[in-house]
């Protein structure tokens, strides 16, 4: 592991200030970070602690919907009540996602920002453009069974490995920012980047940008969500291909939808066009079966990823089931 | 199978003991698994070197002189583990893992994989189960840390400890101490009540031996008489 500096800044501005400086990172749950950094796949030479600042509360916003702070903890976010009552689809990402000793560490911030798990991203003996720009994907070629069939590019098919980020794509959250510029908000769907031709870069961060607060709105009244989750195995796995869904069924028609996707995408992936093929339709079989082919129609399968975009449709149909259920 | 329990010879018997009086006697005499590998390594040393018999006195203390040596970049850190105060010099790179294993001669917590899958390195912070492996131990200095070895209190094994006795909840015992240090937590968590929901709090524990149905049946016997 590459050595590092370390510090431990108390308020939001000096760690801001800290951090300024290259190849350095902010550490918080540490639960990607070390595991990258044992790898060598992470190299900082400084790391900026911001477990001290107080980030870590989750509080109404004045819109009336949720003020999640960067440092809230997964599984504390996961049993919050409000959470569980106003935005079940996060809590059931959240405890979908990793083990119950990685969701008390793992944080709200660091959750948006996970690494993919593509294999070569992590062995330093592959090419990888994420990791060395310039160098090749081997995945393309290689082993992709886990990879993306959507928003990959020729330079990269990694997906994102985040539950919680899908719950938070389909709540339309928004994620605060602080640099040395200032505070910035920005749309979730915008914080996060497709590959392209520059797979290194993410997310919208500016280097030193700390993500303070993600801020979730309210949904209108008698909206029902729900998060599905398919994977190899039953519990403790990513995610082969999730759904995301949020929707308000009023006298049999789908006034609200929003879908999102985990497991398929390049970034935690949100689908206008099955949530267009939903809306004002009956909420029936047929329409969701319309909305997941909708969402899947964009996908450019390889060879051993292809089942995931039967899977993905899947996963769709079956979550809009559980969600419209009548109790 | 004769259910007759003798102590477990896989255990280190410095790890069974140091929860309690420090005084205590090893289970097996004098050696330990541990102090007995160690001293092993050093006769082979002795063997190895004997031509060089003169050389001797210099191989007769290689443990210490390498404690006493300074590591570069090291610096001072305070632990709070189980209820005790440490201060020693750390290297910023090392986990929590390892500074308990390596450092503090607890090596109760044990190194799996050492990147957070399989759960073997699980302790408490704060009276939370993480992967100690995952977290740099200079990050933890104003946590109170939990240890296999805090678990048990004045002399008495802690609930979950004896009920994966009681249940023959492990074969190797490799993951026990991780399996003990998350059901000991999820007592606490916010879980429901039947098997399903401890395989599901339980699943970040990996037992190669696949002893799993009677790690669950431990956990639900401490669940249900609490």
């Amino acid at each position: 592991m590459q050595a590092f500096r370390y510090s431990q800044p108390k308020s939001i501005d000096n760690a801001v200030e800290a951090n300024g400086r290259q190849n350095s990172k902010f550490i918080a749950g540490g639960t990607t970070l070390v595991d990258l950094m044992k790898l060598n796949v992470e190299k900082p030479t400084a790391l900026v602690d911001v477990n001290g600042l107080p980030l870590d509360r989750i509080e109404p916003s004045s819109d009336g919907g949720l003020k999640i702070g960067a440092l809230v903890r997964n599984s504390d976010l996961a049993w919050n009540s409000d959470v569980k009552q106003r935005y079940s689809v996060l809590s059931e990402a959240l405890l979908a996602g990793a083990s119950p000793q990685l969701r008390n560490m793992a944080t709200t911030g660091g959750n948006l920002l996970q690494r993919t798990r593509c294999y070569y991203f992590r062995d330093t003996n592959y090419q990888c453009n994420k990791r060395e720009p310039g160098s090749g994907c081997a995945a393309i070629d290689g082993f992709h069974r886990i990879h993306a069939v959507l928003g990959g590019s020729e330079h990269c098919i990694a997906t994102h490995p985040s539950d919680m980020a899908v719950a938070m794509m389909a709540l339309e959250a928004t994620v605060q920012l602080r640099g040395a510029q200032g505070e910035r908000s920005v749309a979730l769907n915008d914080f996060y980047l497709v590959p392209g031709t520059t797979p290194e870069k993410e997310n919208v961060l500016e280097p030193g940008e700390l993500i303070t607060y993600v801020t979730l709105p309210p949904l209108p009244q008698g909206t029902r969500s729900h998060y599905l989750k398919l994977r190899d195995r039953a519990s403790y796995e990513f995610a082969l291909a999730s759904a995301a869904v949020v929707v308000q069924v009023s006298g049999g028609k789908i006034q609200h939808a929003r879908v999102a996707m985990g497991g398929v995408g390049t970034k935690p992936w949100r689908s206008k066009e099955a949530e267009q093929a939903l809306q004002g339709r009956e909420a029936n079989e047929h329409t969701f079966r319309a909305a997941a082919e909708a969402a899947l129609k964009p996908a450019k399968p390889l060879r051993d990823n292809a089942f995931k975009v039967e899977l993905a449709k899947r996963a769709i149909v079956r979550a809009l089931q559980v969600t419209t259920q009548t109790a | 199978m004769p259910k007759t329990r003798d102590p477990d010879p896989l255990v280190d018997s410095e790890e069974k003991n140091s929860a309690d009086a420090p005084n205590t006697q090893p289970l097996f005499g004098r050696f330990s698994r541990r102090s007995f590998l160690t001293q092993l390594g050093a006769a082979s040393l002795a063997a190895t070197t004997a031509p060089l018999a003169h050389a001797a006195a210099a191989t007769q203390a290689p443990a210490e002189t390498t404690e006493k040596t300074a590591v570069p970049g090291a610096v001072p850190v305070t632990l709070k583990i189980n209820g005790q105060t440490h201060q020693i010099m750390l290297e910023p790179r090392v986990t929590l893992l390892d500074a308990l294993r390596e450092n503090l001669q607890m090596p109760g917590t044990k190194k799996g994989c050492d990147h957070g899958q399989c759960g073997a390195c699980t302790v408490h912070l704060n009276g939370r189960r993480v992967n100690s492996c995952l977290s740099f131990a200079i990050m933890h200095q104003n946590d109170e840390i939990t240890t296999i070895e805090g678990l048990a209190q004045h002399g008495e094994l802690h609930p979950v400890q004896a009920a994966f006795i009681e249940h023959d909840g492990f074969q190797c015992g490799y993951c026990t101490s991780g399996q003990i240090m998350s059901g000991a937590a999820l007592l606490k968590e916010p879980i429901g009540k039947e098997d399903v929901d401890v395989r599901e709090a339980m699943s970040g524990n990996i037992c190669r031996c696949g002893a799993y149905n009677n790690i669950v049946a431990a956990v639900q016997q401490v669940r249900q008489s609490a």
